[in-house]
């Protein structure tokens, strides 16, 4: 007994070893590939954030000007292309939707999305982009295997094509689930272009998440370099100090 | 110009006759031994990381706001709206983490190299002393951005002090000033994690500093270098603090720096190990995370916690895993300090302790989920066996005190024989 557990121990220790932290759903998440750095992909995501996703979710720590700014748009296409009519250049990114309406509409508020990427991952928002698929039970006809149940129906339908679950026979004891997602009919948009535009809004919320993203790591490669010579420098003077000591 | 400044010199000796030679007495004068290795680069290091904590906290209060209502809009404006504010904030939080990891390394050496011993048996009162503030520096710091984890975090913490008994829950009102974390809670943890408790931290470092130049720094080998002195009364093994062990620090400094910049630069919250997902979600009382935990310098305390079903003697072993750390210079009777020339047995001991507060931290950051399913299947009763294996780490940290007592006071131990002067140098 004991010595089993010693091994099982062994066992863990190893595996804490060669652990690796991320952040871990139940189902498994595509890789995102979100890249804030790629200023046309965040522009293209914007786009596609102010057509199909705004109309409902604030980004609220946002502001129009700091879109611009951002994402080198000018002010006046910031203003006539993403914001409500009204909305001056300094404001928030906030919706029109009322929030009563929206709560009799979807049985939930649609939440604020500037920190939606920070507190599920890209990866989350990439894979549940991707995964909603016909459901004539739900409310709104959508489901959703990364958020099963969820509120929201697919906006991006018309882009991706409806797909349908390949459910598995269900056993004694055990509910049938959705083992994949097919294409039901075509959309607009081939898969691989889906991706990318899926992609591309993942990015727009990875840098609404964290708009310092966009400088920090071009700005950390030389706060690097210049440590790594400033310490290059204190080893030279460790070095020349520590001749006398014998 | 030289002139001016030995003038400006002459004239501040002449009212603080005192400061030279205190100057003089922990810098220049300060004979440390000249054997010290890699270990010996955390003490340096955790005081530049408490300056960096202090400077980056002063500009925080700056912009943050405390209150339930305004802390974490308040957090989010200086992450996005204040000049160089995500900067500023990145090198807290990182700070804040760094300070662990180089406290704890700080210890490890203590253990390793037997530096708690008679006569530094204060330094290292002090340095838990030091150790004990920081947690709950740490602790009320988390509270503050009062993101989701901040509120359930306080309000698991807090609560712990419900397990006294008679007055648990009326202290625990008393704490939080409210029934649950709220606006009063995050006022006074404001009010003690930027005033209260910085100022006992500096206090008790300067006094574990004090402490420490008035017996003289232990080293690798555990030699006392004060034994062999030259005719002029200087240790023979020792070298001046100031310049030798300063380039030689900011050498340590450097390379440190190097890799906290890695982290605030390219992996700010380091895969949610630093900052939280959980904690970008506003605090909310009706929606629980997922799983609530501590941020990683809690986990190893934390899964003791865990892993004892009683809620009352779950406290008190996590209390008691702190206390123990007290008592090291007493229970060890052994009179080799340095693991080089120590017993085996103690050797096995450390390494023991050392794994198991490892695995402490993985179960307390909730890794079980992960890893017992991974080895036993995927239909493993998780919170059973994490139990189990928790309570064998339980024997084995609790033991390694036992063991050390015993070992020691009744002659187990067998020791190599100590050399009279220092072996090595870098």
């Amino acid at each position: 007994m004991l010595k089993n557990m010693i091994i099982k121990s062994l066992v863990i220790a190893a595996a804490l070893f060669a652990g690796t932290a991320g952040a871990e759903e139940g189902a498994a998440l595509e890789n995102a590939q979100s890249r804030v750095g790629n200023i046309a992909s965040v522009q293209s995501g914007a786009r596609l954030y102010f057509n199909y996703c705004s109309g409902c979710h604030s980004l609220k720590y946002v502001s129009y000007s700091q879109l611009a700014d951002d994402l080198h748009l000018s002010r006046d296409d910031v203003l006539r292309n993403f914001a409500f009519s009204g909305a001056k250049i300094g404001d928030q990114v906030l919706t029109n939707m009322p929030g009563d309406n929206a709560k009799a509409w979807f049985g939930n508020t649609p939440p604020d999305l500037s920190l939606e990427a920070r507190a599920k991952g890209p990866d989350w928002i990439y894979t549940y982009l991707k995964s909603f698929y016909l459901d004539p039970s739900r409310p709104t006809g959508w489901n959703n295997t990364v958020f099963p149940s969820v509120a929201m129906p697919n906006v991006l339908w018309e882009l991706q094509g409806p797909q349908r679950a390949v459910m598995s026979t269900a056993k004694p004891g055990e509910e049938s689930h959705v083992v994949r997602l097919e294409p039901a009919s075509p959309g607009k948009l081939s898969a691989g272009q889906f991706d990318e535009a899926a992609r591309d809004l993942t990015t727009f919320l990875d840098y609404a998440g964290e708009p310092a993203k966009l400088k920090r790591e071009a700005m950390g490669v030389w706060v690097v370099l210049y440590l790594a010579l400033f310490t290059f420098l204190a080893w030279l003077l460790k070095h020349e100090y520590w001749k006398d000591v014998h | 110009m030289a002139n001016v400044f030995t003038r400006i010199g002459d004239w501040v000796t002449e009212r603080a006759p005192g400061m030279m030679p205190a100057y003089r007495k922990h810098m220049t004068e300060y004979y440390a031994p000249k054997n010290f290795n890699f270990w010996y680069y955390f003490g340096s290091l955790a005081l530049l990381v408490l300056v960096n904590q202090i400077v980056t906290g002063i500009f925080l209060t700056m912009f943050y706001k405390p209150g339930a209502a305004t802390a974490f809009d308040s957090v989010e404006y200086i992450m996005r709206d204040v000049d160089w504010g995500w900067l500023i904030r990145y090198m807290h939080s990182t700070g804040a983490s760094m300070f662990f990891l180089v406290v704890y390394l700080h210890m490890f050496r203590g253990l390793m190299y037997g530096s708690y011993k008679k006569p530094r048996e204060l330094v290292w009162l002090l340095g838990m002393l030091i150790f004990l503030t920081l947690m709950a520096e740490g602790f009320m710091g988390y509270v503050l951005p009062w993101g989701n984890m901040s509120f359930w975090g306080a309000k698991v913490i807090i609560s712990l002090f419900g397990a006294i008994p008679w007055i648990g829950d009326t202290l625990v009102q008393w704490i939080m000033g409210d029934y649950n974390p709220a606006d009063a809670t995050l006022n006074r943890f404001f009010a003690l994690h930027v005033i209260a408790l910085p100022l006992v931290l500096l206090l008790l470092v300067v006094l574990h500093i004090a402490a420490l130049h008035e017996v003289g720094s232990s080293n690798p080998d555990g030699v006392e270098i004060k034994k062999k002195k030259d005719a002029s009364g200087v240790p023979l093994d020792g070298i001046r603090f100031h310049p030798y062990y300063t380039v030689k620090d900011l050498f340590g400094v450097g390379f440190f720096l190097i890799l906290c910049a890695f982290i605030i630069f390219f992996q700010p919250t380091l895969g949610g190990w630093f900052l939280e997902p959980d904690n970008f979600i506003p605090a909310n009382s009706l929606v629980t995370p997922a799983e609530i935990k501590p941020v990683w310098y809690f986990t190893p305390f934390y899964a003791i916690l865990r892993v004892i079903p009683s809620k009352g003697l779950g406290v008190l072993a996590m209390f008691a895993s702190i206390i123990l750390l007290f008592l090291v210079p007493w229970l060890d009777r052994g009179a080799v300090k340095s693991i080089r020339y120590r017993g085996r047995g103690y050797k096995i001991a450390l390494g023991l302790f050392t794994v198991t507060f490892l695995l402490f931290g993985a179960i307390g950051a909730g890794k079980s989920g992960e890893w017992i399913p991974a080895i036993f299947g995927a239909n493993a009763d998780v919170s059973g066996i994490e139990m189990h294996f928790g309570w064998f780490l339980l024997a084995i940290y609790f033991g390694f005190f036992a063991f050390l007592y015993v070992y020691t006071a009744f002659g187990y131990e067998k020791t190599k024989p100590v050399p009279d002067r220092v072996t090595t140098h870098a």
